[in-house]
Formats: structure tokens, sequence, C-alpha cells
């Protein structure tokens, strides 16, 4: 009689732990949500009377007026908390603070934290739903579906795409999210980065390495290009940036070589002339603020579905 | 599931809404302003039928759009499965146009109730009018339709099976009986 889908988690910590279907139904979900994002009243009252809190241990500005405009457009109330001006400065610990979100009655929290493993034991320790708005260098969910999204709206599906990330991988939960995301819809996914920033075990992640930017880019559908992320680790032997840029930059030259339409993606922010050049950041195969926009749509279908899987549940119980 | 009675067959269908077709006309005094919105799923496909039937009435095309009104709807905690959400695809502005608002069966109301909040969401029609196939009375808003291809009345442990060509393989409409206390909701 009707259309049963396989969304039960209260809950988005990561993609690793979603299946093929779960993040299908996340894409497809997200393109019907993109609809209501253009239209002049960008608005549907399906969150009505929920409150999403905006928990942020870590500066972001992107990613947190995306969660913002997400929840606002389904008609939800937003408050935002970011660490510096919270009780965490009085020594409060993070299932504390969760736990007086919850008792203020908040539906939702979308967290920000840099540890690893910080939203899965926020999630465990409350009833209410929490959605990881990247933790640590383990997994940014959203930024991963909304770069899959992203890919599959312009090339029309992910499986057999050969897809290269090429930065800071050891440092990046996007980079992670990504090949968990990519590799479970049967991508073929590249990283690429100098030798001491590709982590162990990436090869067990389904991924290949290489240091090689030439190999990488060579037959790659997609490239998408990560921040070096100085500020996480200022004494360690990150190449200077310019011989960085020499090495691994993506620049004209390298886009000419490389497959005639490959795609170019970023989460952002972007360093021209560090990771990217400013004349690829802006050429017609770049799809980085693209990605932008379908990062709310995303986020609409993130916030929606834990919602609903969390108030069935809430149903349940109460049965 | 007990099929009780065949209500409608291909040709019935067809000529309920044909006649539809020529009460819009008549209504609208020709098809001007006039605009079709079918509400997921099988009031789509009515939708397409009745411009294609206004078509061969006034030789002209009619705009045609799609509803969906999953993120309107005031049961989404009740029921028991999670509803994928559609596209809405309506390609034309519908401020000043007189909407004719299409479903297969009018019964509680809610749906209606739910696809006039999505629709004025998207515009200010001049109109909003509803056509649908059946009726089946037990309305719970106060709703009425426009246009009805044919009024039932039903007992609300009866249900109003709509099977269209396009998705069900065949044209008729049938009156079930609901074998036990399931959570029949429409």
């Amino acid at each position: 009689m009707s259309e049963t889908t396989a969304w039960n988690k209260k809950d988005l910590l990561g993609l690793e732990y979603l299946s093929k279907e779960e993040i299908l139904l996340i894409l497809d979900t997200a393109d019907s949500f993109k609809e209501v994002t253009s239209r002049e009243i960008k608005k549907v009252p399906v969150l009505r009377g929920k409150t999403v809190v905006n928990l942020f241990y870590e500066p972001s500005t992107r990613t947190r007026v995306s969660f913002e405009l997400a929840a606002k457009r389904l008609s939800a109330d937003v408050i935002n908390i970011a660490s510096e001006t919270s009780s965490v400065k009085k020594g409060e610990t993070l299932i504390d603070t969760g736990r007086n979100i919850e008792a203020l009655k908040a539906d939702i929290i979308v967290m920000r934290h840099n540890y690893s493993g910080a939203a899965a034991i926020l999630a465990r320790h409350l009833g209410i739903s929490v959605v990881n708005a990247g933790d640590g260098w383990h997994e940014h969910p959203t930024q991963a579906l909304l770069d899959i999204f992203t890919l599959r709206e312009k090339l029309g599906k992910i499986e057999g795409l050969n897809v290269s990330i090429v930065g800071d991988i050891a440092h990046s939960r996007v980079a992670r999210s990504n090949i968990w995301g990519l590799t479970k819809l049967g991508a073929r996914v590249t990283v690429c980065a100098p030798k001491m920033l590709i982590p162990p075990g990436i090869e067990e992640m389904g991924a290949r390495a290489t240091c090689n930017i030439e190999e990488a880019l060579k037959n790659a559908d997609a490239v998408n290009v990560l921040r070096m992320q100085f500020e996480r680790d200022e004494q360690s032997a990150f190449p200077q940036q310019m011989e960085y840029y020499k090495k691994f930059g993506i620049t004209e030259e390298r886009l000419s070589k490389a497959k005639k339409n490959m795609i170019v993606m970023h989460p952002g922010p972007i360093n021209r002339g560090i990771e990217i050049s400013s004349e690829v950041a802006d050429c017609p195969q770049s799809v980085i603020l693209e990605q932008v926009t379908n990062g709310i749509a995303v986020r609409m279908a993130a916030l929606f579905l834990v919602t609903q899987a969390h108030d069935r549940k809430k149903d349940e119980t109460a049965d | 599931m007990l099929e009780k009675a065949k209500i409608l067959d291909q040709e019935t269908i067809q000529r309920s809404l044909t006649r539809i077709a020529h009460e819009i006309v008549e209504k609208n005094k020709g098809v001007g302003d006039v605009c079709i919105v079918g509400i997921r799923t099988r009031g789509v496909h009515l939708a397409n039928r009745l411009a294609a039937s206004i078509k061969q009435i006034e030789s002209r095309e009619i705009s045609v759009g799609i509803l969906d009104i999953t993120l309107y709807r005031d049961d989404l905690t009740l029921i028991a499965y999670q509803p994928v959400v559609h596209k809405t695809e309506i390609g034309f502005d519908i401020t000043d146009k007189n909407v004719i608002l299409v479903d297969d069966v009018l019964y509680s109301g809610r749906t209606i109730r739910a696809a006039l909040d999505a629709l004025i969401d998207l515009g200010r029609p001049k109109t909003i009018q509803l056509a649908v196939l059946i009726d089946r009375g037990h309305r719970e808003l106060p709703i009425r339709p426009d246009y009805v291809g044919k009024n039932i009345p039903t007992a609300k442990q009866e249900m109003i099976e709509v099977r269209l060509l396009e998705i069900d393989g065949k044209d008729e409409v049938v009156l079930v009986e609901k074998d036990e206390r399931n959570n029949g909701l429409e």
C-alpha cells in the first residue's frame, strides 16, 4: 500500500554507518527539497514546532549557516551556540551540555566538535536527534552527501565514476566521509597527497592512494580538492605552501591534461594559489558554489529524516 | 482485502473525465486562465487525462503540474511508515490562474487541506477548484468538490481503490472491505 523506506535512525553520525539504500534515500529526499529552495517562498511547514540547536565547538561559517537555513526552511526554530560564549568555558562537560539542551526541549542538536567520535557519544547519551556537522578527523557526513549529491546531479550517477580526492587526507573528515559514501555507491576513489598526509589504512576503506597528482587526475571524472589544514598542526613538516602548489595544486595546466569535462569540487574555504589556482576555482567545470547551494537541500533532508525516525520511535514506545 | 463491487470500469472512468472536462470549460467560460495540478500519485494521471480531454474540446494546451503534499500532511507522526518526499513539479506561475486541483478519491478532506496550503505557498491563484474521480463521504473538514466523477456512499471500514492504466495496468474503481482493523489510511 505504501512506499516503505529504510531510514530508522534518530541520528546522522557518519556515512560509515549507512547502507547504500540509506544514502540514496537522503539524496533522493534532498532532490525534492531542492525544489523547495528554488521557490519564491522557500519554506515548508514540516518541522514546525521543532527546535534545532547548532552546537559548534569549532569555528564554522558555511556549515552553520547552511544548517541554520535548512532548519528555517523547514519552519523549525534555531538556536546557535558557539563554545567560546557558552558554559563550556566554565568547565561543563559535553554530555552535561547535551543533557541541558535536551532539558530545554530541543529536538535536534547539530554538533561540530574537534574530537573524533564526539557526536556518537552525545547521541548515545541523549534521546533527541544528533546530526554530526564534523567531528575531529573522523566524519563530516553532510559535506560528503552534498558533494555526492552535486556529483550525481552533474554526471547522472555515481556508480562506475572515478573520483580523486586531493589534499590533506590525513586530517580530513571530508575525505573520510566521501570515501565511505562514494565507495558504497560504487565509485572508484583515489586519494592523492604528500606521503606524510596519507593516513595508514586508507586502502582498507576501499580507496587507492598515490602521491602523484598526474596519476590521480588521469581518468578522473571528478576531483575533490581539499584545503591544506595549516591551522591544525603548525609544527609538523608540511611542505611549503608554494611547493605544495607546485606539486599538487590544481592548475589550468593540470586540468588541460585531465579528462575534458572533469568536475572540480572543493568543500571550502578555498585558498587560492595553494591547493587550487584562481582560474580553476572559477572555471566552468568548477561546481564549488553549486555545492554550497546543494548543501541546504541535503541538510534539509537530513534534519527531516532524523526527525521522522525519532518521532516514530517515540510513538512506538508510547504505545 | 475483500473486493465487494466494481464501481467504474475503463469506459465509465473515461466518460466521467470527459464530462468533468466539459464542466471545467463551461464553469470557467473557456480555459484561458485554467491550469491543472494533480496530487501525487494517481491525481497526476487523472490531471493529464483531463488536460487531454480539454484539448480535444477547446483545441488548447493546458499547463499541468504535479503536487507532492508530504511536507504539508498533518499525520506525519501518526503513520507507521515513512513516506518518501517526492518533488513538486509546477513549472508555471499559478498566480491569478484558475487552478483545477485533481485527486482520485475525496474522503476526510485532509489531503486537500494539505494541498491547499502547499498551493498557496506557490502563489496566489484566482480560484482553486477541486476535481475528484470519487467522493466517498466522511469529511472531517469543511471541504467540498467542484467536480465529481461519481459519488459513492461508503462505510468507514470500506475502502475505495482506484486503479489506473498508467500505473496499475488497468482502469477500474473497486469497493473493498478491509479484513480487519488495520491502520487504513488513504
